[in-house]
């Protein structure tokens, strides 16, 4: 009797296991693109995390990221992933003594970056402080729209990734997809990340953005000079934030970042800081200078300073 | 015998001939040209210790060039000369009338006229406090006499904008890039657009 039982059973759950596996393999069908699709899908979706990449499989990835892209923007768009250059820590001085809160960083970055015009996407975020209150952030006001600046009785801070030594964003990554590199630069693999958003939550700044819509990107304001961790297109649902320019300075000789050559009263300084001779050495070791929300001990390679 | 008295004679003329010229370069330096406080041009005896310049510019460090594009002339002014060279130097405080009145000099203007910077003789120069005159490219000297600090910034890349690559060639900008020299105070400027508000859009 109980045999019996244990047979029927058995021969219960073989069956059901059966019809669950012939649906997940029927719906798997109607899922998989057809043969019409491309087979960069495929390899989009297999695509390993970007430090395991062989060179070959780098190169792949990069010519099928710049067919899509060429493709989908109707001219060629160049993706390089340049490797960090040995011996260089990039560094950022920002003179609050001089700015003047005009906001020509802010859109030099938009266009530098290839970030999206529409969903709004801003990297640098410059908030208006009263001289009186000093860094104060409860009084801080970054939608102000007078007719000049500065305004009497305020400064300026403008504020974008600080490329924390000690980044807690990359820490909460449950896939790490967001690490820094060797040259201090905190980047994302943007195939790899899947929009959970833990590291805008961890990061005390602000200074990650979230496509939440699929982001609008004139093709005419492209721009074609990309890297594969910088400011190559994104994606809908991934994180996006400030890399330093990485597309530009991490060539030999690379070019300031974009918002340092915008800036119209030269508030922002950039260099190596293991180079003693560089700018932002001189101005560490000679003026006054401050890091943002130091007490978290993030350590940010971004120094506000303050050259008068 | 015969050879002595030669070499006697040429002795005697090798003599009179460097005495003759060391007393016309004399002569040249004593008499010089000069403006008077009240801006009257005066002629004026002066010894030769006195025309030499105050540093002897052969041992002085030279001067770093730094790389910088050309200084923002209004449109047609540059050279000075091409109008100045035609009219008698006015050295007098007074205010301009007939061409340059667009400038209001709004910089240390109690103490400071035209002439203080620039030369007077040669408009195509500018003049230092140490009487060395030099091209409107290598302004940043003068404007270093008074702002040291800036000065000593700005050539290190911290005080001004500085474009180009950070490991590589940089171009410096000249104070009057951004300073207009007769009224040097940064302009407010219009900033741009805020960001949106979020909700505003909707996608």
């Amino acid at each position: 009797m109980s045999d019996n039982c244990k047979c029927d059973e058995h021969v219960q759950h073989k069956s059901r296991r059966k019809v669950l596996k012939s649906l997940a393999a029927g719906i798997g069908l109607i899922a998989l693109p057809g043969r019409e699709a491309s087979a960069s899908v495929w390899e989009e979706f297999f695509q390993k995390h970007f430090r395991e990449l062989s060179k070959e499989e780098l190169k792949q990835v990069i010519t099928r990221l710049e067919k899509k892209y060429s493709q989908q923007f109707g001219k060629q768009v160049n993706v390089k992933a340049t490797p960090p250059i040995e011996g260089v820590k990039y560094g950022y001085g920002l003179d609050l003594s001089r700015c003047i809160g005009c906001r020509r960083c802010v859109y030099a970055c938009v266009g530098e970056n290839n970030q999206s015009r529409d969903p709004q996407i801003h990297w640098i975020r410059v908030m208006q402080l009263d001289k009186e209150k000093g860094v104060d952030l409860s009084h801080a006001e970054h939608y102000y729209n007078p007719a000049t600046v500065p305004e009497k009785g305020h400064f300026y801070m403008p504020v974008q990734c600080q490329q924390c030594e000690k980044p807690p964003c990359t820490k909460v990554c449950p896939v790490q997809a967001t690490w820094k590199e060797n040259d201090g630069i905190v980047v994302i693999d943007y195939n790899w990340c899947i929009g959970c958003r833990y590291c805008m939550a961890a990061c005390p700044y602000g200074a990650r953005h979230f496509n939440w819509g699929k982001p609008g990107l004139p093709a005419k304001d492209v721009n074609t000079n990309t890297h594969y961790l910088g400011n190559r297109p994104r994606p809908k649902g991934v994180v996006e934030k400030c890399t330093f320019c990485i597309q530009r300075t991490r060539e030999q000789p690379g070019r300031y970042p974009a918002c340092e050559e915008i800036c119209p009263v030269g508030a922002r300084k950039f260099g190596n800081l293991l180079d003693p001779e560089s700018e932002i050495r001189y101005l560490i070791e000679n003026k006054r200078v401050f890091i943002f929300k130091e007490d978290l001990n993030t350590q940010p390679k971004f120094f506000y300073f303050y050259a008068t | 015998m015969k050879t002595r008295s030669l070499a006697r004679t040429m002795l005697v003329l090798v003599a009179l001939l460097s005495v003759q010229c060391l007393s016309a370069a004399r002569s040249e330096a004593a008499r010089v040209k000069e403006f008077d406080r009240s801006g009257k041009l005066v002629v004026v005896e002066k010894t030769g210790a006195y025309l030499m310049p105050a540093y002897n510019i052969k041992n002085k460090q030279p001067e770093n060039i730094y790389p910088v594009p050309r200084p923002p002339f209004s449109e047609g002014v540059f050279p000075c000369s091409q109008c100045h060279s035609y009219m008698k130097p006015n050295p007098k405080r007074r205010v301009l009338t007939d061409y340059h009145e667009e400038i209001v000099l709004h910089h240390a203007e109690g103490q400071r006229w035209c002439t203080d910077c620039h030369n007077l003789l040669n408009r195509d120069k500018l003049r230092l406090v140490s009487g060395e005159l030099i091209d409107f490219s290598e302004s940043y000297r003068l404007c270093g006499q008074c702002h040291g600090d800036k000065f000593r910034d700005w050539k290190v890349g911290v005080h001004g904008k500085r474009t180009g690559n950070w490991n590589g060639d940089k171009q410096y900008l000249l104070c009057v890039h951004c300073h207009n020299p007769h009224d040097p105070k940064f302009k407010p400027l219009k900033p741009l657009s805020p960001p949106e508000r979020p909700g505003s859009a909707r996608h």
